[in-house]
């Protein structure tokens, strides 16, 4: 079961985890921002554990998130409908109910 | 024969076979472990490294021309990519793919900052420059200047958006279908379709008129 449902707005954590493990799936630049869930993925094996060959990862849900490329870059070089879409895992994000989309 | 030089000749990239770098030396001690416990055979080894040669953008844009010609299959593969390929005989494997639909609207490109995921299955290996760190941090925060390098002009009034290949999902742009091609038969069109429109950077031209 999947804690946020298509068009959820969804905050990326920052600063975390507290003790970076050696690989991560989700990019400095949106961490901390806020976008909107655009699709569920499915289940896959955690990267963060699969990385180190650790036996028994756990499955987490994936998402695709939507951010608004002006939220992500200041002074973006377009028009404001430009958007960016990624690949984010379920530990990596929070509620974000309706506060702004710039950065924390 | 000699010649004045005035110009500078493209120099032959010098053969690395010789110099047995830190992953040659890894490759060839995992894989002969390999075969010696009897894992794989070397002719397993060879026919995969076969396999993913064959592999060539010529997948993808069948794909994407069956997709002018036929609405339903076009439906089909944005709501099921691995199905709808597969009805065209093409085995994609594990992978989860996303089919992006170019519109009149919208513009797709795709990048994978931390590494280069790419849809092997259906474009075969990817180019030099989609793994070079310069496209992949550039394309994110300024996607319009980097398409416009291509070659490709996007108008302010068109979405550009942008797919970053993160985890595990793969992707596929579905460029939209040029003017002037009504008359042209699925092989055709099939021609018109190169890798760099399915990766976003360049739309599809019409054919040249003779």
């Amino acid at each position: 079961m999947s804690r946020f449902a298509v068009g959820d707005r969804v905050r990326v954590h920052d600063l975390w985890p507290p003790t970076p493990p050696a690989h991560v799936r989700t990019p400095h630049y949106v961490r901390g921002h806020v976008g909107v869930v655009e699709r569920i993925c499915g289940t896959f094996g955690n990267p963060e554990e699969l990385a180190f060959g650790r036996r028994g990862a756990s499955y987490e849900t994936l998402y695709r998130v939507r951010f608004r490329q002006a939220d992500l870059w200041p002074g973006y070089d377009g028009p404001g409908t430009d958007h960016i879409e990624i690949e984010i895992y379920e530990f990596w994000l929070s509620p974000a109910g309706s506060e702004p989309e710039s950065a924390g | 024969m000699s010649h004045t030089h005035d110009h500078e000749h493209a120099q032959p990239r010098p053969d690395l076979d010789d110099t047995m770098t830190y992953y040659r030396v890894m490759e060839e001690a995992v894989r002969s472990l390999l075969i010696e416990k009897g894992i794989v055979t070397a002719d397993e080894v060879r026919r995969e490294v076969e396999n993913m040669d064959a592999r060539t953008p010529a997948n993808g844009a069948q794909v994407v021309a069956r997709a002018w010609v036929d609405s339903d299959f076009r439906s089909r593969l944005v709501a099921n990519p691995k199905q709808a390929i597969g009805e065209i005989g093409h085995d994609i494997g594990p992978m989860h793919l996303v089919v992006l639909e170019n519109t009149p609207g919208v513009h797709n490109v795709v990048v994978c900052t931390l590494c280069s995921c790419y849809p092997r299955w259906l474009l075969g290996r990817p180019p030099d420059w989609y793994k070079s760190r310069a496209y992949r941090s550039r394309v994110v925060r300024e996607p319009r200047a980097v398409l416009r390098e291509f070659g490709t002009e996007i108008a302010d009034d068109r979405e550009v958006r942008v797919h970053d290949s993160t985890a595990d999902m793969r992707y596929l742009v579905l460029p939209m279908r040029p003017d002037g091609t009504d008359g042209l038969s699925q092989a055709e069109l099939a021609a018109l379709v190169g890798r760099d429109s399915m990766i976003g950077v360049t739309e599809v031209v019409p054919p040249l008129r003779v």
